[in-house]
């Protein structure tokens, strides 16, 4: 069980702040998303807790060592990180893709080891992929790719999973089974960040969420308060509808204000 | 192979490295048998073994066996290092000729020759083409790291490769030297005549270090199949692995093209081969594409020796006849958004 803290976190790209003195917590247990517009620095966010990005102030700690102090096996072996995008340059296989995820395991000689193959079958079979194992993943289709590369996070079988965005390309049915895989996750024990732009997805899954808003932090807490028609409307620019459907929450943005 | 197969396990089929050994070892002895006085390959084999008359030992040992070993080192470090290459810049057209590191090294070389430069000893002429190497990566790795579109890395190589090409011609111009026409030629083309066992001293060493630098990171190449930032959160030092690579390939590369001259496309051509044969992960094709490497170079010097012309041809000439093809096929199939 890890905990992330973020604390007066600030990350500076190109000499511009991207992220601004955001402080909040991801416990383990609970599905955390990051929710904002295009450009609030979610993904950046993402990539300053993953520990690409070193802050230009403040500081992300996990279990309360700076990121930037682990050690890179150790962290490797820590956080699992999807980036968006769905980036795969080679016609690899979809086991040998998901295999990668072995690597903080292995030595410089060493091939992969029993364990190593149970956790590939595991994230195989909880991205619902297993019957792609022999395909070529470059062929696949969108979905089918999205949910490949989830799997080679997932062999990581990391305490900490960092994901970006990983509800692009994926129709209704394999969103619903990618949200709820995620918050198995955290139900789990692990410390999950999704960053997601799906309002309704991050209402109806996330435990809590984090609303960036041009680098700052305006909301943190559970969907109902932070996705409130008010909320949306400032940050978003959008009229929102917010009701209940089936006994749940939901928000549905409707027009451009 | 059921569910239960290790999917790291079948990197590549079974035959594929004894195959590539036995070819290598076979073109070596036939190219120990190929020359102005025709040995049959069993007099070759018994000089080899220890035994053998003189005359033929002289001519095998002495004389054809520096070329024999300096077409198998030189075309494994370039296979490797168009593997490498492919692998760290994602991009199948890669390769030390198509990006002018070739060039650049024989550039190097060129003027620590034909300039009697002389600071360093018999290191003199290695350590200026790695230099002419370094030259010529340094720009394409700051490209490299600031686009993401694999054609403007292409058109950077072709541009270092073209400038080094241009400053061979130029400094041979100036260099006061009779041949200059002929020299251009051998340095642009890449020849391995008439070399001699101090020219496998002067390679060797950097042959071997290059080597040893290049294969190092394969799992960090394979890493680097889902970008960087994925590379880095699987643990990959991406900082100290371009170093080692960069170095690997200045050294390699450098050392090769002292010896040899630019042969081009060999790296680009035998990856290509030898990645179907694989699970295409760029560390599965490392070892093969040395190999290939080695044998598709004697291969190709073993031709220009017996293709019947008055001078004899020129390496890169074969190595170009074959591989501009590849490159084309790759350039078609990049177009459909590789």
């Amino acid at each position: 069980m890890v905990t992330i803290a973020m604390t007066d976190l600030s990350v500076r790209l190109a000499g511009r702040t991207v992220l601004d003195g955001v402080t909040a917590t991801v416990p383990p247990g609970a599905l955390v998303g990051v929710v904002g517009p295009n450009g609030a620095g979610k993904s950046t966010l993402a990539r300053a807790v993953a520990g690409l990005l070193p802050p230009s102030a403040g500081s992300v700690r996990i279990d309360g060592r700076d990121v930037g102090a682990v050690p890179a096996g150790d962290r490797a072996r820590t956080i699992a990180y999807l980036p968006q995008g769905q980036i795969l340059e080679w016609p690899l296989s979809v086991a040998r893709l998901v295999a990668l995820g072995r690597l903080p395991y292995l030595t410089a000689a060493a091939r992969i080891a029993p364990a190593d193959a149970q956790a590939i079958e595991r994230a195989l079979a909880t991205a619902d992929v297993a019957d792609l194992r022999d395909r070529v993943a470059t062929e696949l289709s969108g979905g089918e790719r999205a949910r490949v590369l989830l799997a080679r996070a997932l062999a990581v079988e990391a305490p900490v999973l960092i994901v970006d965005e990983p509800l692009a390309a994926l129709d209704p049915g394999h969103q619903l089974h990618v949200m709820a895989m995620l918050e198995g996750l955290a139900r789990g024990g692990a410390t999950v960040l999704v960053v997601l732009h799906d309002l309704g997805m991050a209402q109806r899954f996330c435990a809590r969420l984090l609303m960036l808003d041009a680098g700052r932090l305006v909301a943190d807490g559970p969907p109902e308060m932070v996705l409130t028609a008010e909320r949306l409307a400032a940050v978003y620019g959008v009229r929102a509808w917010v009701g209940v459907v089936d006994g749940r929450r939901t928000v549905v943005p409707v027009a451009r204000i | 192979m059921g569910k239960t197969m290790m999917p790291a396990a079948a990197v590549r089929r079974a035959w594929l490295i004894p195959t590539l050994i036995l070819l290598a070892a076979g073109l070596a002895v036939l190219s120990l048998a190929t020359g102005q006085v025709p040995l049959s390959v069993g007099r070759v084999l018994t000089v080899l073994g220890g035994r053998g008359d003189a005359v033929a030992a002289t001519i095998v040992l002495d004389l054809r066996l520096p070329r024999t070993l300096l077409a198998l080192g030189v075309g494994a470090i370039l296979g490797l290092s168009g593997a490498v290459m492919q692998g760290y810049l994602r991009n199948p057209l890669a390769e030390p000729s198509v990006l002018g590191t070739s060039n650049a090294g024989a550039l190097g070389a060129v003027i620590a020759l034909y300039y009697g430069l002389d600071f360093a000893g018999g290191a003199t002429l290695p350590l200026l083409s790695v230099a002419g190497a370094v030259a010529g990566l340094v720009p394409l790795m700051l490209i490299a790291g600031r686009t993401a579109g694999p054609l403007a890395l292409i058109l950077a190589g072709v541009a270092v490769s073209a400038l080094a090409g241009a400053g061979i011609s130029l400094a041979l111009n100036f260099a006061p030297n009779p041949f200059a026409a002929v020299e251009i030629m051998t340095w642009l083309m890449g020849s391995l005549e008439d070399r001699s066992f101090r020219h496998v001293a002067i390679a060797a060493p950097c042959l071997f270090v290059g080597a040893v630098l290049l294969a190092w990171d394969g799992r960090a190449l394979d890493a680097l199949s889902l970008g960087e930032d994925a590379a880095r959160t699987l643990g990959v030092d991406l900082p100290a692995m371009r170093a080692r690579m960069l170095a690997g390939l200045a050294i390699g590369i450098g050392g090769a093209v002292a010896v040899s001259g630019a042969i081009g496309f060999v790296g680009l051509i035998v990856p290509h081969l030898v990645r179907p044969l694989t699970d295409r992960a760029p560390s599965s094709a490392l070892l093969p594409s040395a190999l290939g490497g080695a044998v598709l170079l004697t291969a190709a010097d073993l031709l220009v020796r017996v293709v019947p012309t008055e001078q004899e041809l020129r390496l890169g000439v074969v190595t170009a006849v074959l591989g501009v093809p590849v490159f084309l096929h790759h350039l078609l199939k990049e177009r459909r958004g590789w």
